[in-house]
């Protein structure tokens, strides 16, 4: 893998949940929420690089192969995913701006190309942390960032990563919203889909 | 007889491709399915609690089906394998024990004659207790090299009320493994051990 791709990558983690029930109550047809992760080496660690244009088209690769690889997971047609997230985790030799500059330039419009669609911002969080640091993957719909019932988050976390000089990306994707979803505001039926807010 | 109440699956698979050696041509594949059920003997002791291990053997089955799926879907890729049990508060570990008979049979009934012994750990513990399920060779326990272990947990499981049952499956050995032993090209394979 690290021949072929321009990440150095170490390991690759997928996640699956599906929830079938909340207080006995079923949820049919269970939701499911799928995310793959990939631990990278940090080209950057230990020291100050003004430049992070390596890191950004890492994230372009990133955004293609892991929301292809989450979506294989759920077993739908990308066009059938709802919403969507997504996460970095930097060891603890890197900076913050490493997450941004893998997350935010250029990882979203291969997301956006493999789902089909994409009107809605790509929510996101970043943090630094050690090896098993749990990233909460925030999740909105992909289309209309303002639908209510699709308001929600996946923990992951990968127990031997990131090492000091590595990162941790994440990117979710699911088939619906929260089980039993129930305090209203703007339903995914009622979406425009034009502004990618409502 | 007691219904087995799901509420939650998770799927977790690991592709590792190195670990600071030469990267691997291909990745070792390290799966894990979990379950979040009702424990049914949640609260206070029962003393007959074994016919629940028989209720399991659907669940045990279905989940040994779903992990080799998501390792790709060859038995013949699978070559490790353990299991083990998150008991919450309101139960005992005993209740973690009834996931030994059901789980190794899912697995040896979806793998075919696999001969070892299941590895298996297990524990009382809140939600987001993590576990280190043991893994060994499908076919002989002493093989060194598939010695190995994988590290599940769900952030919410389990409940006081709830087991959290887990399998996981390997497709092959350590990704740099060079700790001697026997190797997997010797097994007799007569005694699920060598």
């Amino acid at each position: 893998m690290s021949g072929t791709t321009r990440a150095k990558i170490r390991k690759i983690v997928t996640f699956v949940e599906e929830i079938h029930s909340e207080m006995g109550r079923g949820v049919v047809p269970p939701t499911r929420r799928a995310a793959a992760v990939a631990v990278i080496e940090n080209p950057f660690a230990g020291k100050y690089v003004q430049d992070l244009s390596e890191l950004m088209d890492i994230g372009e690769e990133l955004g293609e192969m892991l929301t292809e690889r989450a979506v294989a997971c759920l077993g739908i047609p990308a066009t059938a995913v709802e919403s969507y997230g997504k996460a970095a985790a930097v060891g603890e030799d890197g900076e913050l701006e490493h997450a941004a500059a893998i997350l935010h330039p250029k990882l979203g419009a291969p997301v956006r190309r493999v789902l089909g669609k994409g009107a809605a911002l790509i929510p996101s969080a970043k943090k630094r942390g050690g090896m098993g640091v749990p990233l909460d993957i925030p999740l909105g719909h992909k289309d209309a960032a303002f639908v209510r019932s699709h308001f929600d988050a996946m923990e992951v976390r990968v127990p031997d990563a990131p090492r000091a000089r590595e990162i941790v990306v994440a990117i979710a994707v699911t088939d619906s919203g929260r089980p039993l979803a129930r305090v209203g505001g703007l339903t995914k039926d009622q979406i425009k889909g034009e502004d990618g807010l409502r | 007889m007691h219904e087995v109440k799901v509420r939650k699956m998770v799927t977790v698979v690991e592709y590792v491709y190195h670990e600071g050696g030469p990267v691997a041509e291909k990745p070792l594949r390290r799966g894990a399915a979990l379950a979040v059920i009702h424990n049914p003997f949640a609260g206070r002791y029962f003393p007959e609690i074994a016919g629940f291990m028989d209720d399991l053997k659907p669940l045990g089955l279905a989940m040994a089906q779903s992990l080799v799926a998501a390792l790709g879907g060859a038995v013949s890729d699978i070559e490790g394998y353990g299991k083990g049990a998150i008991v919450g508060a309101a139960g005992e570990l005993e209740h973690g024990a009834l996931w030994h008979a059901p789980g190794g049979y899912g697995m040896r009934e979806v793998l075919g004659g696999a001969k070892a012994i299941v590895a298996s750990t297990k524990k009382v513990g809140g939600p987001g207790t993590r576990l280190d399920v043991p893994i060994t060779h499908i076919n002989a326990s002493y093989v060194r090299s598939h010695f190995d272990a994988m590290e599940v947990g769900i952030g919410d499981s389990p409940r006081a009320d709830e087991i959290l049952l887990a399998l996981v499956m390997t497709t092959g050995p350590r990704i740099h493994n060079r700790a001697g032993g026997l190797a997997a090209s010797d097994i007799q394979g007569k005694d699920g051990l060598r």
